[in-house]
């Protein structure tokens, strides 16, 4: 057991660090200074640039185009991402639906989308809960009839993230009306421009557009494009389930975001020395940190301990449920260090528009981002879901 | 970077496991405590001889495994199951750390009578007045010709009734607070002049109160420099810290797995009170706890060669994780087992007493969250 970066290692974190200096795109460093909301296109900037490094799925089977990194050079790779505070890459595609179609898929499902998930050319987006169907995600109501070699979809999904943007979506619908829930459920891939297919926005606390309604009428959706067999859609979705919760636990990203919150700490004056010295907020952040170090540590077993590569398990409900805590605690003292200046209401940049918001750069978005990130604890399997997870799994409850 | 263990980790692990199921069941446990002396000096003989246990953390030189502070913290956790009150931490982590820093003929020395077991060393460092401070003491050892001359109170030494030899910290210059003028002694428990009063303590083990008057030691019981062993000190005590963080997390394990079969046995309402919803959640909360507590010594294992700062933001950000996650699993399986929690029958409140007392061994939460702040937080 033991923490050293091996030459090689260390011979790779340099070579990652000189990359993104190198090609980082300005224009998003730019934004993300301003505190400004980032458009898909922002986003899959970054993303393109790690396509063509061939960087984009470091988790990824090298056959599907992984990286075939050690766990090793995969934290080094998160952790001088986030350092260098590089956007998040979306996840539906690279972490959630990309894992399921190479496990489960058809030689042609995997020929035609794993391609185009690198490249970043479809953007992809998720439609699980329902407007009755959100904890008990099994319950969900939109249904899929047999009509030939095609199934007709209706039903309504709801928090469908980025649906806005979204060239596919993968979608989770009753089959079988009359199996016991999760047993009558099956995986579609559904073209989002497919006629009967409405999205519709939900604003949410921070004013961003990130969620919708989706609403499917009489949706025609080839049977072909249903990843493994019919009904047993329940067998993916637990799976996407598991892989979207190790990257949820965020470390490298809140690593990151406990500099941010000090350095603001260090720059507003509480009375007659730096915030940071102020004993009751300092004892909040070094609790903060500490942690975050146990999650780091407790993530580093997994990656690197005696089960690593065997998939993520119940563990992995751990590292969501204090992974999304840490991210909550984190925007939390952002919002407290800004003071007064979290309570102006910044638009965004509009057309022309070149007067500089109110306050400093960093209050700009520090109320928004705390109001949002109360998702973290409800989204992926709310904490509480997580929680019976490990009840039932670890516990044998 | 790498978080397995080698094969010989995990055959100290399985020996010690395997020898502690046998030997050290709750019930016997309790006889030795309820023993005279306090515990059975055949298991420690054992643990010497017939497992050669004690030298897993010393070098081969020496006569040991070739292993270090990740064996000790093996070895602790282990002890933690079964709430051991083997004297393993002054003896062998804290002793023996020492002694392997200083190196020389005083490590050749006392090396290989640790590993035999034929040396059990009491730590004392604690004064009434001092705290967690480890260089508030009143404790003097002035220079006469070839010895030295030590008189002071050290309090709660645990261990001491059953010491061959006392580590004592003491004062050779400075004022009461100085970091300079700190030494290190390695002595003999019985000098003339060494008075004890024994008492039991509440998690099962013996201590002292120790009182120097007027006891001459030799010039060559001094490790490491006269007057600059504050470091040295500092170094020990943050390899026992991390070593009790490891004991916890055993404890804390203990805590948990006994709560769940509790609660899959009682009955309220009709049912086992494991289906309640509530309490579920709360042993998830426990769980949670054990595996960071668990994580955290790992942490703070790995970080102890580090210069140092970093050394004692790591074991301070450790002990700091594990206290509070002690006091929470503590609290919460007595709780969960209800009125009989509170009671000597059950192993559960024996755990809930150890763990409570790790908590503020070496320095509270609190205390190592300050330490913590200063080193890292002080810009």
């Amino acid at each position: 057991m033991d923490m050293e970066f091996s030459p090689e290692d260390l011979a790779f974190q340099q070579e990652v660090r000189s990359f993104i200096a190198e090609n980082y795109p300005a224009e998003l460093r730019g934004k993300q200074d301003e505190g400004e909301e980032m458009s898909k296109e922002d986003f899959l900037a970054w993303h393109k640039v790690l396509y063509k490094k061939g960087w984009v799925a470091p988790a990824w089977p090298v056959e599907y185009g992984g990286t075939g990194w050690t766990p090793t050079q995969r934290f080094i790779f998160s952790e001088e991402t986030a350092r260098a505070d590089c956007v998040r890459l979306m996840p539906f595609g690279l972490a959630m639906v990309g894992p399921v179609i190479y496990t489960f898929g058809t030689p042609e499902q995997k020929a035609y989308f794993l391609p185009r998930i690198l490249s970043g050319e479809d953007w992809w987006c998720q439609g699980y809960s329902e407007p009755g169907a959100g904890s008990d995600l099994a319950s969900l109501r939109t249904t899929a009839v047999p009509d030939g070699d095609d199934y007709i979809v209706n039903g309504q999904k709801t928090w469908t993230t980025m649906a806005q943007h979204a060239d596919w979506g993968f979608f989770l619908v009753r089959t079988d009306k009359d199996a016991k829930q999760q047993e009558g459920i099956s995986f579609l891939l559904i073209d989002m421009k497919s006629p009967g297919i409405t999205v519709r926005p939900i604003i949410t606390l921070g004013g961003e557009h990130e969620v919708n309604e989706v609403w499917l009428e009489d949706v025609r959706v080839p049977q072909s494009q249903r990843v493994y067999e019919e009904n047993k859609g329940w067998t993916c979705a637990k799976f996407l389930l598991a892989h979207e919760r190790t990257g949820i636990a965020g470390v490298a990203a809140s690593k990151r975001g406990v500099e941010k919150v000090k350095q603001i700490a260090r720059t507003e004056i509480d009375g007659d020395k730096p915030l940071l010295q102020n004993a009751f907020f300092k004892r909040k952040i070094a609790e903060l940190e500490i942690d975050l170090t146990a999650l780091e540590f407790t993530e580093l077993r997994t990656l690197a301990g005696p089960n690593a590569g065997k998939g993520p398990g119940a563990e992995s409900s751990l590292l969501k449920i204090k992974g999304s805590e840490i991210q909550q605690r984190l925007t939390e003292l952002t919002l407290e260090a800004v003071g007064h200046y979290g309570a102006p209401y910044f638009r965004g940049f509009g057309e022309g528009d070149n007067e500089h918001p109110i306050g400093p750069d960093y209050a700009h978005r520090a109320a928004p981002t705390y109001f949002n990130t109360r998702k973290t604890t409800i989204y992926g399997g709310s904490n509480e879901i997580q929680r019976n997870i490990i009840a039932k799994m670890v516990l044998g409850l | 970077m790498d978080f397995t263990y080698t094969e010989t980790q995990d055959m100290i692990r399985d020996t010690l496991a395997r020898f502690l199921g046998d030997t050290y069941d709750f019930e016997t446990r309790q006889k030795f405590i309820a023993s005279e002396e306090g515990r059975d000096p055949a298991i420690w003989t054992a643990l010497a001889q017939e497992l050669g246990m004690l030298g897993a953390s010393f070098s081969e030189e020496h006569g040991g495994l070739g292993g270090g502070a990740l064996e000790n913290a093996i070895i602790m956790e282990e002890l933690g199951k079964v709430l051991g009150i083997e004297p393993y931490l002054p003896t062998v982590v804290i002793a023996g750390g020492a002694l392997k820093a200083v190196g020389g003929a005083q490590a050749d020395k006392f090396i290989p009578e640790i590993i035999a077991g034929n040396v059990i060393v009491a730590f004392a460092y604690a004064e009434p007045q001092g705290r967690y401070d480890l260089a508030n003491l009143r404790t003097t050892a002035k220079k006469d010709g070839e010895t030295y001359v030590l008189n002071g109170h050290k309090g709660v030494v645990y261990a001491a009734p059953w010491a061959t030899h006392l580590l004592v910290t003491a004062r050779t210059g400075g004022n009461q607070r100085d970091k300079d003028g700190v030494s290190l002694f390695l002595i003999d428990a019985n000098l003339p002049g060494i008075v004890r009063r024994d008492y039991p303590t509440v998690d099962g083990s013996r201590a002292s109160e120790i009182y120097f008057e007027n006891v001459a030691i030799p010039a060559d019981a001094l490790l490491g420099g006269e007057g600059a062993g504050l470091p040295l000190i500092e170094q020990v005590v943050d390899e026992a810290t991390v070593a009790v963080c490891a004991e916890a997390t055993g404890v804390m394990q203990k805590l948990h797995e006994g709560t769940l079969e509790y609660t899959q046995q009682r009955k309220q309402f009709g049912i086992p009170i494991a289906k309640f919803q509530v309490l579920q959640h709360r042993m998830v909360d426990m769980f949670m706890e054990v595996e960071q507590s668990r994580s955290m010594t790992i942490m703070g294992t790995l970080k102890l060669d580090l210069p140092a700062n970093e050394r004692k933001a790591a074991v301070s950000a450790a002990k700091n994780k594990v206290a509070r996650g002690a006091n929470f699993v503590g609290q919460n399986a007595i709780q969960t087992h209800g009125g009989i929690g509170i009671t000597q029958e059950l192993a559960i409140g024996h755990y809930f007493k150890r763990s409570t007392m790790i908590e503020g061994q070496f320095g509270s939460a609190d205390y190592h969250m300050d330490r913590y702040e200063q080193l890292v937080l002080a810009d």
